[in-house]
């Protein structure tokens, strides 16, 4: 993704994640944007409202009354096949959760950007990834997931924006970008995406056959609901969504090595928090520590595949996230027990630093 | 060529502001660059820090915990930070309102006394500039033209007249800044 060097520098911005997200939604053709403030991700509507879209490409961007209404909306703009999306912080992803349970449900594509912060309860500002396990595991209520992408720069900011879009059309179901305060209020090089434009409505009723445009003579009415009172049926729309799951962790993991060819020891990290971890493998191979990092982008779906085949050329695996303990579950699945996996966290709000990783790292697995 | 700069001083000393004129500095000469503020409940008279990175590389940790370099502008950003400094690095502090001095003798220990200087002077919204003249003297990571040039870039039109009071305010910098170890 970090292939600035190639563009002049006049192409090349400096911005905000919070910023790059808000730039890449217009110009990816998003027709709505509906969210409510929360630190610390209140850039992405303050700067969608100081691009005014609605004058140049159409978009709407609303204020809603609440995180529950933001969702809602979103709701009711994707049942019309338009690109929407909303975003919100820890707390404001909470109050969201039965409104994405439904959006799932009535397989709807759509965007939420989550910009972590240290929870549980109001909690802190700063940044965190204890939102994990809500983002992958389900959240809401019943059998569904997420499209999870998880960004580690600004670039990756728009970059995801944009993919998100894609993939949430191309599977008919919600993504989220699962960023953290760092990331969203972290200033570096971004290449903004080129301008598409809106899908008119006729592109629409081709490419989303079940959207409720208004009918026409030769169909029967679009029907967008998450209720189905038969269990047969409802039992029927899990095992569709289960495919679906199923295709896309075939087809869409994304992850990222740095310096594993001739790793004894892994690190698993993602966002802000492989950030750190990179410097911290840079600082182990100094010390002659053969270190490498493995970074999921795609959180669901997991690089599964990727660890576990780690798992028999190495000697021990290191997690470090800023929770308690959360996606390292899943990378001891991964591993099903073949050789160690470790764990290193900082909770509420702290960001760890390369040191603590680097310390964790030989504490916790080079010496053992 | 990378460089590892922190700035902390109280909110609405221009810390931030300080950070981000050096960021664009380095996206004008090609770098790569990374700016990461304390973003907690910071507001006027409270603490404000911002980790600035310039580097010919791809930037890993936009998180640190040692810097190559420090500007320190208050005393609690002093105490918070002097340790933190490489050996070998470098510590600017203002010596507006100190009590207690750095003593670290491993590092090279710079003081500017900008804030004085800008108050007699009547110019204290260009204090910020004079501390980066001030660093830029004695650790030339960017060059002036680049800064000046980031600053017609990060500035709205209706700013643009005050491009030449600050470039002055860096050239007083340069002047004003001394070594003490």
């Amino acid at each position: 993704m970090n292939d600035s060097k190639k563009h002049t520098v006049k192409e090349v911005r400096l911005m905000k994640g919070n910023e790059a997200i808000a730039h890449a939604a217009v110009r990816c053709g998003c027709d709505g944007y509906f969210g409510y403030p929360i630190t610390p991700q209140s850039e992405i509507m303050e700067t969608l409202m100081e691009l005014e879209p609605w004058n140049t490409t159409g978009m709407v961007v609303l204020q809603a009354e609440s995180e529950t209404a933001s969702i809602n909306m979103v709701y009711g703009a994707a049942g019309c096949g338009k690109k929407s999306m909303t975003s919100s912080s820890s707390p404001g992803i909470s109050l969201m959760q039965e409104g994405i349970s439904y959006i799932a449900c009535a397989e709807l594509p759509c965007v939420i950007v989550n910009v972590m912060r240290g929870g549980p309860g109001l909690g802190t500002i700063q940044p965190s990834q204890a939102d994990y396990y809500q983002s992958v595991k389900g959240g809401g209520h019943g059998d569904y997931k997420l499209i999870t992408l998880a960004p580690a720069s600004v670039q990756e900011m728009a970059d995801y924006t944009v993919l998100a879009f894609e993939l949430a059309f191309k599977y008919s179901t919600p993504s989220l970008i699962l960023a953290d305060g760092v990331i969203g209020q972290m200033m570096e090089k971004v290449i903004l995406p080129p301008f598409q434009p809106r899908m008119t409505e006729a592109e629409i009723r081709e490419k989303c056959p079940w959207a409720t445009l208004g009918k026409t003579a030769d169909r029967k009415p679009n029907i967008i609901t998450s209720l189905c009172l038969q269990a047969e049926q409802m039992e029927a729309i899990n095992l569709r969504l289960q495919k679906k799951y199923r295709d896309i962790e075939d087809n869409e993991v994304l992850f990222e090595e740095f310096s594993c060819e001739d790793a004894e020891y892994i690190i698993i990290a993602f966002g802000t928090t492989a950030r750190v971890c990179q410097k911290a493998v840079e600082m182990a191979r100094v010390e002659g520590i053969k270190a490498g990092l493995l970074r999921p982008i795609t959180l669901f779906p997991f690089p599964t595949t990727a660890i576990s085949n780690y798992a028999d050329r190495i000697k021990a695996m290191l997690t470090v996230e800023m929770s308690a303990g959360q996606m390292v579950d899943d990378v001891r699945l991964a591993v099903n027990g073949r050789i160690p996996v470790e764990f290193y966290g900082r909770l509420g709000g702290i960001v760890p630093s390369p040191d603590e990783v680097l310390k964790a790292l030989k504490d916790k697995i080079v010496i053992k | 060529m990378k460089e590892e700069i922190i700035i902390a001083g109280f909110g609405g000393q221009g810390v931030l502001s300080m950070g981000k004129i050096l960021a664009y500095s380095g996206l004008m000469q090609g770098q790569e660059v990374s700016w990461m503020p304390s973003y907690g409940p910071e507001q006027r008279g409270g603490t404000a820090n911002v980790t600035v990175i310039l580097s010919d590389e791809r930037i890993s940790s936009p998180v640190l915990n040692t810097y190559d370099t420090a500007i320190v502008l208050n005393q609690p950003s002093l105490e918070r930070f002097e340790s933190k400094v490489k050996p070998g690095g470098t510590l600017i502090f203002d010596g507006n309102g100190f009590h207690k001095f750095p003593t670290r003798t491993d590092i090279n220990i710079y003081r500017i006394d900008a804030t004085e200087y800008a108050f007699a002077n009547n110019a204290a919204k260009t204090m910020n500039m004079i501390i980066l003249g001030g660093l830029l003297k004695v650790r030339p990571i960017v060059q002036v033209a680049n800064v000046l040039k980031g600053l017609k870039k990060s500035l709205p039109d209706r700013h643009h007249h005050l491009i030449p009071m600050n470039e002055k305010a860096i050239q007083t910098g340069m002047e004003l800044i001394q070594k003490v170890n």
